[in-house]
């Protein structure tokens, strides 16, 4: 009963904690530059950027100047990392012919729309689509289903962009972030 | 009188003149080539592609170098397509940042079709999005007064736009491997390859 109490709890902690566990990443891994189009699933998280002095969260107008903005920190010597809902993927395909063509490194961390509960439908053939169109411009994806596995997929796609200097987007699934509530 | 338009091959090659150890970076086309005839550098790093992002990369590139004077030098087409980037870049006031845009007025490197700045004041609008120091830059007597600042390291975000005659120059063929130019300017930096 204790155990079952205690997993429910932790449970909880880690539905509600998984954006703290992103930041805590941030703070790691020494990332200095936080480009982002706002997204409710990243709100959390883009608070705690804000409020922290030693990050620069830096609000884009759309998402493919947050490719360019990524390139630049990397060409200065800042680590970056790029917020943004599945739907503005596709503004990004051109822009990342300069990470693919110049090697920088990526890290983008994508909430997904059109998928799990969804009641927008607009939001469908781009959510259907993120992974397909990342794979077609060379950004592999690490999918989040559950949030005890944000964590270590985020560190681990955080090595692989900074350390082995690859292209890589997390996509924390709807089912995770959960869908928008909608009211008649 | 677009006669009378500056010459922009002269153009910035006054202006970089005095860029000592500033970082450059350039929108494909002409702005690229215009700078590397200048003279190449591990400082610059060229665009050849991926439109619309030069403001965009210079601003990371300013946030990562608060104390390295930062330009971009781009057309009046690139910076149309990455116009959002003036709103960005306003919101951010990093001091260090220039962009310096050549407004020809026309697409030159597919035809020279119209551009938008028929209509569009690219000044107006950087100052519209919240760039205050914003200077055009038509007449020769313009330029030597911006050129004595610049490229200023402490009161930008700045935004020149300077008009120049539609005469295209052959085309440079400067470094294109995008990967080299990036180890390079890093290492310029003092910082790893990678």
């Amino acid at each position: 009963m204790a155990a079952t109490l205690k997993a429910a709890i932790g449970e909880r902690d880690a539905l509600t904690d998984w954006p703290d566990e992103i930041f805590k990443i941030f703070q790691d891994f020494n990332v200095q530059q936080v480009p982002y189009v706002p997204d409710g699933g990243h709100a959390r998280l883009i608070a705690a950027v804000h409020a922290d002095p030693s990050m620069r969260g830096i609000a884009l107008t759309t998402e493919e100047e947050g490719v360019a903005v990524a390139a630049g920190a990397w060409l200065g010597g800042q680590r970056a990392a790029l917020l943004m809902q599945s739907s503005g993927v596709g503004n990004c395909i051109n822009m990342l012919s300069l990470t693919k063509i110049c090697k920088f490194p990526l890290l983008m961390l994508v909430t997904m729309r059109g998928e799990w509960g969804e009641f927008n439908p607009w939001q469908v053939p781009m959510g259907s689509t993120t992974a397909a169109a990342l794979a077609l411009m060379g950004v592999q994806s690490l999918r989040v289903e559950r949030p005890e596995d944000v964590a270590e997929t985020v560190s681990n796609a955080a090595t692989m962009a900074y350390g082995g200097g690859s292209s890589v987007a997390v996509l924390l699934s709807q089912r995770l972030i959960g869908a928008k509530r909608f009211v008649k | 009188m677009t006669t009378n338009r500056l010459d922009r091959r002269t153009t910035v090659a006054t202006l970089l003149a005095n860029r000592k150890d500033a970082l450059v970076v350039t929108g494909l086309g002409s702005a690229t080539y215009d700078v590397a005839a200048s003279g190449d550098t591990p400082r610059n790093f060229y665009l050849w592609g991926a439109m619309g992002g030069t403001a965009a990369l210079a601003l990371g590139l300013a946030c990562a170098q608060p104390e390295m004077s930062v330009i971009a030098v781009t057309g009046d087409g690139e910076m149309l397509m990455g116009m959002g980037s003036f709103s960005t870049i306003a919101l951010q006031q990093p001091k260090n940042l220039t962009l310096l845009i050549l407004d020809n007025g026309l697409y030159g490197e597919t035809g020279a079709q119209q551009s938008h700045t028929a209509r569009t004041d690219l000044a107006a609008v950087a100052k519209a999005a919240g760039i205050e120091t914003v200077e055009v830059v038509e007449t020769q007597s313009d330029l030597e007064r911006v050129k004595g600042g610049f490229p200023a390291a402490t009161n930008g975000p700045r935004v020149i736009v300077v008009k120049i005659a539609p005469a295209e120059y052959p085309r440079l063929v400067p470094l294109r491997e995008g990967a080299h130019a990036k180890v390079r300017m890093r290492e310029a930096l003092g910082l790893s390859a990678e």
